[in-house]
């Protein structure tokens, strides 16, 4: 791959994406688990429940520093390094970046300052209600980003308008019901939940393991088992996929996902393992599990998937339509001044929806009216995602996804029985799970971000055409920027995190304490000893 | 008949064009307070309890007041697609360096006080001063070189072409005029910041605070009066020779702008606009003298004041044109040639008439509730969870 300016636009924004995405599901999902917590003491008003919500705040409060500080970098880079995307269709995604700022972000950030700061100036009820506030803007914040996303993955509501050469809006309701979008919403914030899940499962076992902080660990793994439950299964079983029959592109997706070459007939056998070869078209060493791809992906047993073959054959026809509509607006285009004839402008509406076919082509040629039959032929070839990728990260996510559900699910039963004894290898196998949720939730972005490739708008808009026309050294330089500089503070982030984790719970120790001498001869044996697992 | 044609295209964008100065307004008078204090800190704070006083007096509120920006950057997006697609990549070290500073910020608030080696505070004091005072200045920098047109020409398809090359697009934007707008709005972020510590802390602080207040208060007025006379006299402007359709098709080549002898014309087409410079200085003059007569509020509200003012009149005296372009003035952007679709402003609109007003409570509520001064003890007081 040559590196231009259009690969090193992508570079920057995929290494800036997947940073962020470090410390976006963490907040997500520690929000809620923050404010359960505080639930539990305004309810019961014992203080353990008190020390683990300013606990488990700390660490909310280090994570979330390196959340925001890197989403402003997303909010910004479209404009910078994606100024054609920005004009194409601004008109569209811009409104749910700002709904996104008024209605969620702006709440959480505001919040936030005060849940930190508002101990002692606020009611336990007041106080409560503003952890709230943070967990539900946090994750409206997440709602509408999707929405955004949503819309690049199957844009709906929306259609060209050749006097402002761009996409506009035709139904914000469809752009925001755009079941692609819902779909995505739900998988991804119940993946965040399942990485807090997994943190507080992790960091409590390593407690449980020290012998440290016993009844804060417990009562953490409770909480982080129960909700961590509830989150891995509906990742799994509301996951992505429910957006999959829809739209070209995701077609294309779910063929890369299972490197379905060529159209088998229903139901589809799912390949556990192999080596996608994209030249020979080919997957080597293939492994199949019958009947699975099928229910993943059409839940059904009589839908065909279609493969790359017959998926490329209407990419094809959709670039000749698509070389149709650009002729008739540039049609459009010189009439413009003296007065566009209406019987052009409607055939050309009738068109539009494949004009960013033809537009793969500029890549190869000014004007795609003069592409040759080889270079239509190599624009359809380019439909076809880069297949390893998205395999391998698909397979490794849900691989992961089981295991998050297996260990959940035994936490979580012992838990519900009060055997809080756990044995030592289930302690060690929380703790060395903590960073593989990470790992889930980026290789997630992997399969549902380069499997949209080559564009950045699904059959709108490619993303060759999408960036600024800027210098190769201005973007080499920046990305050069961005990399030192988030290194540096990914460093210093988890040099605080694992200092604040070692540090343990600091306050109210003291009250715990006495709370616990007060209430000893109340619990039953076994239930909330004080005697470790060792 | 459809909703959105309620309201007509014409009065949308007028009144997105408002929102957009209420927008970059409110971002200056919330976050411009913890930009100046953050320039200040090495200054105001000399031990490290008086430091974290002074932090602690932003802490709970700046991370609200940044999402100005974020929205702004996001209604700017919305409903002005080329503005925001040819302002970010035409300003791209800069805007570079904009995000670097407020990335470094959040991180430096929350970090600081975590360890107790003085040299890792002391880093974070200056990565605190950096990310305060470099985007106080960049962002008048920026205002200077909107003023002068940045270089680009847009192409028939509606791609923005830059004029120049690389290294020029970030040295170019360095020049005289832009960077005493870089001065103008930097003193005045820091009168302000100023302004905000002399009404939240007591003592040395409080008056170091003013002392430096005082001076960049009267920096910044001099230096807007001198970027004043420099546009009446030294700057060509640009406008509309003939008249235009307000509700057209967002397309900036089917009604080209053009060269105008100043942008100070439009003092004499629109007199009743002189109010704004006039507030402008006004509220510098206030605070200089609040400053110095021993006021704790005055100075804020004096600051306050002058950002509206002067902010006001770089958006009045550019009307209706919002982004020239210096080499080819026929791709200027204006309030009538670069908006979103009519459909996609009403949309927008409802939003921000139930979401402003919504945020403009809570944060109310969140500052009163957080009203009072911080003292040295405060600081100590891990119940108050202070950075």
């Amino acid at each position: 791959m040559e590196f231009g300016i259009v690969e090193l636009s992508r570079l920057q924004f995929a290494a800036t994406a997947l940073f962020h995405f470090l410390f976006v599901p963490l907040t997500l999902g520690l929000s809620i688990i923050v404010a359960i917590m505080e639930t539990v003491y305004v309810m019961t008003d014992r203080p353990i429940w008190r020390q683990m919500t300013k606990f488990w705040g700390s660490l909310f409060g280090i994570n979330f520093a390196l959340g925001v500080a890197t989403g402003i970098t997303m909010e910004f880079q479209f404009g910078m390094n994606w100024a054609y995307y920005s004009h194409y269709v601004g008109d569209i995604f811009g409104a749910p970046l700002a709904l996104e700022g008024m209605m969620a972000f702006f709440m959480e950030a505001t919040f936030v300052g005060l849940w930190f700061f508002g101990w002692q100036k606020l009611s336990a009820r007041a106080h409560l209600i503003v952890a709230w506030l943070v967990a539900i803007g946090t994750n409206f914040s997440a709602l509408w980003i999707l929405i955004a996303n949503g819309w690049m993955q199957y844009p709906v509501g929306a259609e060209f308008n050749p006097m402002t050469m761009r996409m506009e809006l035709t139904s914000f309701a469809e752009v925001i019901f755009n079941p692609v979008a819902q779909a995505k919403f739900v998988h991804t914030v119940s993946a965040g939940y399942v990485v807090a899940a997994v943190f507080v499962l992790g960091v409590s076992a390593w407690y449980l393991l020290k012998g440290r902080h016993i009844e804060l660990a417990r009562r953490s793994i409770a909480v982080a088992s129960a909700f961590g439950l509830a989150a891995a299964l509906s990742v799994v079983v509301l996951g992505d996929e429910s957006g999959y029959d829809t739209g070209q592109n995701q077609k294309m997706k779910m063929a890369a996902i299972e490197a379905m070459w060529r159209t088998e007939p229903a139901p589809a056998s799912f390949t556990l393992f192999g080596f996608p070869d994209r030249e020979a078209r080919e997957t080597h060493y293939a492994i199949h599990i019958p009947y699975v791809m099928g229910l993943i992906g059409t839940r059904s047993l009589d839908k065909a998937i279609p493969g790359f073959d017959e998926l490329e054959k209407e990419s094809e026809r959709r670039i000749r339509d698509g070389i149709t509509a650009y002729d008739l607006l540039m049609t459009i285009q010189e009439t413009k001044q003296t007065g566009v004839d209406p019987a052009v402008l409607a055939d050309f509406r009738s068109r539009s929806a494949d004009l960013g076919y033809a537009l793969l082509l500029k890549r190869y040629v000014d004007d795609p009216r003069q592409a040759s039959e080889a270079q239509i032929l190599q624009a359809a070839n380019d439909t076809i995602p880069t297949v390893w990728p998205v395999f391998w990260a698909f397979r490794i996510m849900v691989g992961l996804g089981m295991g998050f559900i297996a260990t959940m699910a035994f936490f979580f039963w012992r838990a519900s029985f009060r055997q809080m004894d756990f044995p030592r290898w289930s302690l060690w196998l929380a703790v060395f799970m903590i960073p593989a949720p990470w790992i889930a939730a980026e290789m997630g972005w992997i399969v549902a971000e380069f499997g949209r490739q080559p564009w950045t708008v699904d059959g709108v808009l490619p993303t060759a055409l999408s960036v600024s026309q800027l210098g190769i050294t201005e973007v080499a330089l920046t990305l050069a920027g961005f990399c030192i500089f988030y290194s540096v503070l990914f460093i210093i982030e988890i040099k605080l995190m694992l200092k604040y984790i070692r540090k343990g719970p600091q306050d109210d120790i003291a009250a715990t304490d006495d709370w616990f001498a007060d209430h000893r001869d109340h619990l039953s044996a076994g239930q909330f000893s004080r005697e470790g697992t060792k | 008949m459809i909703l959105h044609d309620l309201i007509s295209f014409e009065m949308l964008r007028l009144i997105w064009w408002f929102l957009m100065g209420v927008m970059l307004i409110a971002f200056a008078m919330t976050d411009g307070f913890d930009m100046g204090v953050g320039a200040l800190l090495p200054f105001a704070g000399k031990t490290d309890r008086e430091r974290r006083v002074i932090i602690n007096t932003v802490g709970p509120v700046w991370e609200g007041n940044q999402v100005w920006f974020i929205l702004g950057g996001a209604l700017i997006f919305a409903a002005w697609p080329m503005l925001y697609a040819i302002s970010f990549s035409g300003f791209y070290f800069a805007m570079f360096l904009i995000l670097a500073a407020l990335i470094l910020r959040p991180v430096a608030f929350k970090y600081r006080s975590k360890r107790e080696d003085p040299a890792w505070r002391s880093r974070w004091d200056w990565a605190l001063f950096i990310g305060g005072a470099a985007p106080a200045l960049l962002f008048g920098v920026a205002v200077g070189n909107v003023l002068l047109g940045l270089p680009f020409h847009l192409t028939p398809d509606l791609v923005a072409m830059p004029d120049t090359g690389p290294l020029m697009r970030f040295l170019g934007l360095l020049n005289p005029f832009s960077l005493l707008c870089g001065v103008v709005s930097l003193a005045l972020l820091v009168a302000h910041g100023a302004g905000w510590l002399v009404l939240k802390t007591t003592g040395a602080v409080q008056s170091r605070a003013r002392k430096f207040g005082e001076r960049a208060a009267l920096v910044a007025l001099l230096g807007y009066l001198l970027a004043g006379l420099w546009l009446a006299f030294g700057i060509e402007g640009f406008h509309y020779a003939a008249p235009i359709l307000h509700d057209g098709p967002s397309n900036p080549l089917i009604h080209p702008v053009t060269r105008s002898a100043s942008w100070l014309l439009a003092y004499s087409e629109r007199p009743w606009i002189t109010i704004a410079p006039v507030l402008g200085l006004a509220g510098c003059l206030i605070s200089w003298l609040a400053l110095r007569s021993g006021r704790e509020l005055a100075p804020l509200l004096g600051t306050k004041l002058a950002i509206f003012g002067m902010i006001s009149s770089v958006g009045l005296v550019m009307f209706p044109v919002i982004l020239p372009s210096a080499t080819d003035p026929a791709s200027s952007l204006t309030v009538w040639n670069a908006s979103s679709s009519h459909l996609s402003l009403f949309v927008m609109l409802v939003a921000a008439c139930f979401f402003l007003p919504l945020i403009m409570i809570y944060t109310a509520w969140v500052y009163r509730v957080l009203w009072g001064k911080v003292s040295e003890d405060d600081v100590d007081d891990p119940e108050l969870h202070s950075y």
